[in-house]
């Protein structure tokens, strides 16, 4: 006999993510008699949506060339932040080196460092530690 | 040089030749030909090493969109420029109209060519935060001088382009 469970787990809500991550685990329970199977087992199975929901991020790293005001502005462009947000992470490039802009959904994240590529950022994707 | 807006124009006047030269370099200044580190800078990668599939496909699909990008914003700076080579005195000062709707071209084209300029150079980060130090010396304070002209036309552009926009809490 074959028992399924599937299970859902919301996975950790990330800064400005749509729609976080789903880990479906699928538990599979085999029963099967004879001799040459020895005793019942259970096989669990867990499956995520591999590398599309898992949150990914976007990275911007510093430049010593892109101005201060530059940077600024695309932030704001690219993610609609106001001002003094897109000026707190345009700090946080200058200070630290990086800076994470988004968090969430790959294909959304793969945009936007496109878009951050168009206007010469050095920008990457990243998964979500 | 005298730089302001008026209307739907950024207007940049009273350029002397020295200045007009640098600005007519703008577009071959974003060549990256030949130069890998140039190249690199211009193309980075997406992602670290561990993610080469990703990194593969956007090769394969972003970065000729990327090209296309920024080689369409240059060529509207180069047609810009147009307007630098009708002096019939050699020596005069000029001026520059750059329509309003031109400047995020011009932004990405400047920002261009001084990566591309910082790249070839190598310079330190030292040598860029200083604007004091005349192009006269050499090739290589020829190109500071540029890169810091080129920021500094960026500044003006920018200023514009978010004058008004107030703050707003986040």
């Amino acid at each position: 006999m074959l028992a399924f469970l599937m299970t859902w787990q919301p996975s950790q809500e990330t800064a400005g993510g749509l729609g976080g991550s789903a880990n479906v685990t699928l538990s599979v329970s085999a029963e099967v008699a004879g001799p040459a199977v020895g005793e019942p087992g259970i096989e669990k199975e867990t499956r995520s949506k591999e590398g599309v929901d898992l949150p990914w991020q976007v990275v911007v790293h510093n430049d010593p060339i892109n101005l201060m005001t530059y940077v600024t502005m695309v932030f704001q462009r690219v993610f609609g932040y106001p001002r003094e947000r897109a000026e707190r992470h345009m700090l946080e490039v200058h200070h630290k080196g990086r800076s994470i802009l988004w968090s969430g959904m790959r294909e959304r994240a793969e945009l936007y460092v496109q878009q951050l590529h168009g206007y010469l950022l050095l920008a990457t994707l990243e998964k979500v530690n | 040089m005298e730089i302001c807006r008026r209307k739907d124009e950024l207007e940049i006047s009273e350029l002397d030749p020295f200045l007009a030269e640098l600005l007519r370099q703008i577009p071959v200044s974003t060549n990256a030909d030949g130069v890998p580190a140039a190249e690199e800078r211009l193309f980075s990668p997406p992602a670290g090493g561990e993610d080469k599939e990703f990194c593969a496909e956007w090769k394969l699909y972003v970065q000729p969109e990327l090209r296309r990008l920024f080689r369409s914003a240059t060529e509207t700076v180069a047609a810009d420029l147009e307007q630098l080579n009708g002096e019939e005195k050699a020596f005069a000062n000029c001026t520059l109209r750059i329509p309003a709707k031109h400047a995020d071209a011009w932004l990405n084209t400047l920002n261009q060519a001084r990566l591309v300029i910082a790249a070839k150079n190598n310079f330190t980060d030292g040598e860029l935060g200083d604007h004091y130090r005349s192009p006269t010396g050499s090739r290589r304070d020829l190109s500071l001088f540029q890169v810091n002209f080129y920021g500094f036309l960026q500044e003006f552009i920018l200023r514009e382009l978010m004058g008004g926009q107030e703050s707003s809490p986040d």
